[in-house]
């Protein structure tokens, strides 16, 4: 199956393709399919070299635990882009879902478990009413998601009146709050395994590793990207398609839930403003994803390898001094150079 | 001599599309464009059209050098291309008098300032000097196929055309909007325009061409004035004896399948009766909008019959959705294998294996985890078996030619058994020797019943036992066997019912 003479297709069989293409092209389609990882490499050597202290299990640990929730969140959007659509509801989401965690525990004094599992049931509450607007009443992913966005950003002041939430809040009808937060619920943000690696982390690698399973190595994933390929053929062929598009939202709006009860475990608090990046950097992960490999496309493995990219130039740029302000420009910065090298370099190819 | 092309060369990667081409055309000449798919056909027009530049060989068209970059430089001299998806002719919510004057907004011929009437009185001047009727202030995507290409046609000559070339014009007309459509080429001709004509069908042939140029393995091999003797033009491309090709008769009918009693397709269109048995090829042909595309998908379950019955292997038959379906072994390739059958280039699901196996993932795969060696035999099994022109199973669907597209469609529908195979408008863009192919394929299998929808009567009546018109959602005649061979029957009634 592996002795044809001039494939074409480029991702299955690069031995025989290495047969076919004149060295110049071949150079050029590796390092199209290997430029993030060059540049990550790059980057990691510069630094290292300017700062002593960048190389260190710690330091590593630490850009990881900063780029955890975005990758965990980023997943999550880059199957609704492979179904075809995109969540943008997933930072107010994440958001909602903190000051959620912080009110299930400060004010109805719910602990860890009871707290997670609501929080959970929120997130899966709000993919549903996605893929009801997307699914049933077919407004079109991004104003649907749009709307939803602006639902919670608001929906989430509401039950404390604009403040954020934290012990002894008092709430809009005068009395004051009585719940804690539970020290077990902040260990979901603070400790570590084996004192060196951060529970987040942890969390993040099995999300990445389900996620890259179902998505690059089963046929539910070859479903869900069959659906957003083309999703009349995958309905001819006897696809679900319309459950496959639901799947994909309650599947990212969970996993924004996951990432908020992380950054409330993290900030130990319902800080009102806590999710304002997250929407643009999980969104940001997911596009620079698309240059990892050359594949062009939605991946689970290019979204890490997005977020982790992302958080080694920030944390190299910081210990270089550099001021916390650049740090957004930076990120767009990475963003249009990724989405330049995916589509511009050797687009002839196809 | 208005074009005169030789020696043009043209390479893709290892693939010699085009090895020095030769070819002449006249004012007011009519040449038709033969050839099986990858024989150099559209490479040829791509060159012409500005769309790709030659690697050798010179052109001269109008006694000058002609060296185009864009299709805007071709135009420019005086080379239009009407390509044959019209849907990038207008653009839908503006008017048909918006569309003919579309590229007059882009070039600055029309002022910046614009008013109804002035718009409408240019574009009316456009229609009357080239003598079409058309609709000024209907909403373009309200036009059905042959009114765009009307509208394309109109657009080229207003801005100077001297050489038109048409890209399969005719694929999706009816037999009378082809017979208009021929007329018009004729007054093309009379006006001194040159035409570049290319068709899968010989029909259109027939009717039109001054001269054949038949192009294999990216050369001229043979050229034929007229009278045109297609059996051997047709040969010469296929490059093999037409006689193989004609399908056998056949008596071997066998259990019924599917029976449909009392049908009707809507609440107020007749009903009608239908039966379809194992081993039987049946093609239901009509005008565009007779039915034929409507009665598949309801037996594909999208959607349902107004009234009537549907007994499948003696068990009525109501699917909800092509599921259920597949799953009582109906299956259904649908018109148009780009939309209906095919994921995206760069997508995963592209490759031929996958292609393949989209509607068996369930049972080729029962764990859930991908075992790509499944696939990947039955798509090996089937490039050997229908001999797909490809490099592998892992090869693209879209670096395949039209017919070998349309065998990996037959190929997906072969791999698991089926009781109906129904194939919608299965050989557009199929070349002839592909075409043979897949006739061959479709009649070889006694074990199920094959339904297959054309708008081309003699297309029909080369691949079916049987041959049913469909006019306004009923069907009006099953034409008995035996009257296969006669053709002018057929078209004679189609024409009527047209």
């Amino acid at each position: 199956m592996t002795d044809s003479t001039a494939p074409i297709n480029t991702r299955r069989d690069p031995h025989a393709l290495a047969d076919a293409l004149p060295l110049a092209a071949q150079l050029r389609d590796g390092l199209r399919r290997g430029v993030v990882f060059l540049l990550l490499a790059a980057l990691v050597l510069i630094f290292s070299v300017l700062q002593p202290a960048f190389l260190t299990l710690a330091n590593a640990m630490s850009i990881l635990q900063a780029v955890a929730v975005v990758a965990i969140i980023g997943t999550g959007v880059t199957v609704t882009l492979a179904v075809g659509g995109f969540d943008l509801s997933v930072g107010a989401v994440a958001a909602s879902s903190v000051m959620a965690a912080s009110y299930a525990m400060i004010v109805l004094d719910l602990g860890a478990f009871a707290t997670v599992a609501l929080v959970l049931a929120f997130g899966i509450v709000v993919g549903l009413f996605n893929a009801l607007l997307i699914v049933r009443l077919k407004v079109p992913d991004l104003l649907a998601t749009l709307s939803t966005m602006f639902l919670l950003t608001g929906l989430q002041l509401i039950p404390t009146a604009g403040r954020s939430i934290s012990a002894g809040l008092i709430l809009p009808d005068g009395s004051k709050a009585t719940g804690k937060v539970d020290p077990l619920f902040l260990a979901i943000g603070r400790s570590s395994l084996f004192e060196t690696l951060p529970l987040p982390v942890l969390l993040m690698i099995l999300v990445a590793i389900v996620l890259f399973v179902l998505t690059e190595r089963t046929r539910f994933g070859r479903l869900l990207f069959a659906t957003g390929g083309n999703e009349t053929a995958t309905r001819l062929a006897g696809a679900p398609v319309e459950r496959l598009r639901g799947f994909a939202y309650v599947l990212s709006a969970s996993l924004a839930a996951l990432g908020g009860i992380i950054v409330a475990a993290r900030i130990g608090r319902g800080d009102v403003s806590s999710g304002a990046s997250l929407l643009m950097d999980s969104v940001a992960a997911s596009l620079i994803g698309f240059a990892v490999r050359g594949l062009r496309r939605p991946n689970v493995g290019g979204t890490i390898v997005g977020a982790v990219f992302v958080g080694v130039l920030l944390n190299g740029l910081t210990m270089l001094n550099a001021p916390y302000y650049t740090q957004d420009f930076i990120k767009g910065a990475v963003l249009v150079s990724a989405l330049a090298l995916t589509y511009g370099i050797n687009r002839k190819m196809r | 001599m208005l074009l005169s092309i030789e020696g043009l060369s043209r390479a893709f990667g290892s693939t010699q599309a085009l090895d020095a081409a030769s070819l002449s055309i006249n004012r007011g000449e009519v040449v038709a464009l033969m050839g099986a798919n990858g024989a150099g056909k559209s490479t040829l027009v791509k060159i012409l059209a500005g769309l790709i530049e030659a690697d050798a060989g010179s052109i001269y068209f109008d006694g000058r050098p002609y060296h185009a970059k864009s299709p805007a430089e071709a135009a420019a001299r005086g080379i239009v291309t009407v390509h044959q998806s019209t849907d990038v002719i207008g653009i839908p919510g503006m008017t048909v008098a918006d569309a003919l004057l579309l590229d007059q907004f882009a070039d600055g011929r029309q002022p910046f300032f614009l008013s109804h009437r002035s718009l409408r009185r240019r574009a009316a001047a456009i229609l009357s000097d080239v003598g079409f009727d058309l609709p000024l202030d209907r909403d373009f995507s309200e036009l059905g196929t042959a009114d765009r290409q009307l509208v394309a046609i109109a657009r080229a000559l207003s801005n100077q055309a001297k050489l038109l070339i048409l890209d399969e014009p005719t694929a999706s007309l009816s037999a009378r909007e082809a017979e208009r459509f021929y007329q018009m080429v004729r007054g093309l001709k009379a006006r001194g325009i040159a035409v570049l004509y290319i068709s899968h069908r010989t029909a259109d042939l027939q009717a039109l061409a001054d001269r054949v140029v038949v192009l294999r393995g990216g050369r001229v091999v043979a050229q034929q004035a007229r009278p045109i003797d297609l059996v051997k033009a047709i040969e010469t491309m296929i490059g093999r004896p037409l006689s193989l090709v004609h399908p056998q008769r056949r008596t071997v009918p066998g259990r019924p399948v599917l029976h449909l009693s009392g049908v009707r397709i809507f609440n107020d269109t007749p009903a009608f009766d239908l039966t379809l048995r194992e081993g039987e090829v049946v093609a239901l042909t009509g005008v565009l909008g007779a039915g034929k595309s409507r009665l598949l998908s309801l037996l594909f379950g999208l959607g349902r019959f107004a009234s009537g019955r549907a007994v499948l292997d003696g068990a009525a038959y109501a699917p909800s959705g092509p599921a259920e379906a597949i799953a009582r072994g109906v299956v259904l390739a649908g018109e148009d294998r780009h939309r209906a059958s095919f994921i995206p280039a760069g997508w995963p699901g592209e490759s031929i294996a996958s292609t393949i196996s989209l509607p068996y993932l369930r049972r080729w795969h029962p764990h859930g985890i991908l075992r790509e060696r499944r696939e990947q035999a039955a798509a090996t099994d089937a490039i050997a078996r229908l001999g797909i022109k490809a490099t592998g199973p892992a090869a693209s669907v879209w670096s395949l030619s039209g017919g070998n597209q349309q065998k990996v469609v037959l190929a997906r529908w072969d791999a698991e058994p089926s009781r109906l195979l129904m194939l919608d408008e299965p050989f557009q863009g199929v070349d002839v020797g592909a075409r043979q192919d897949i006739i061959a394929a479709l009649r070889s299998r006694t074990d199920r019943a094959t339904l297959l929808a054309t708008s081309d009567p003699e297309e029909a009546l080369e691949v079916a036992d049987r041959v049913i018109v469909i006019d306004r959602h009923r069907l009006l005649e099953q034409t008995p066997p035996d009257r296969r061979t006669n053709s002018t029957l057929i078209g004679a009634r189609h024409e009527e019912l047209a």
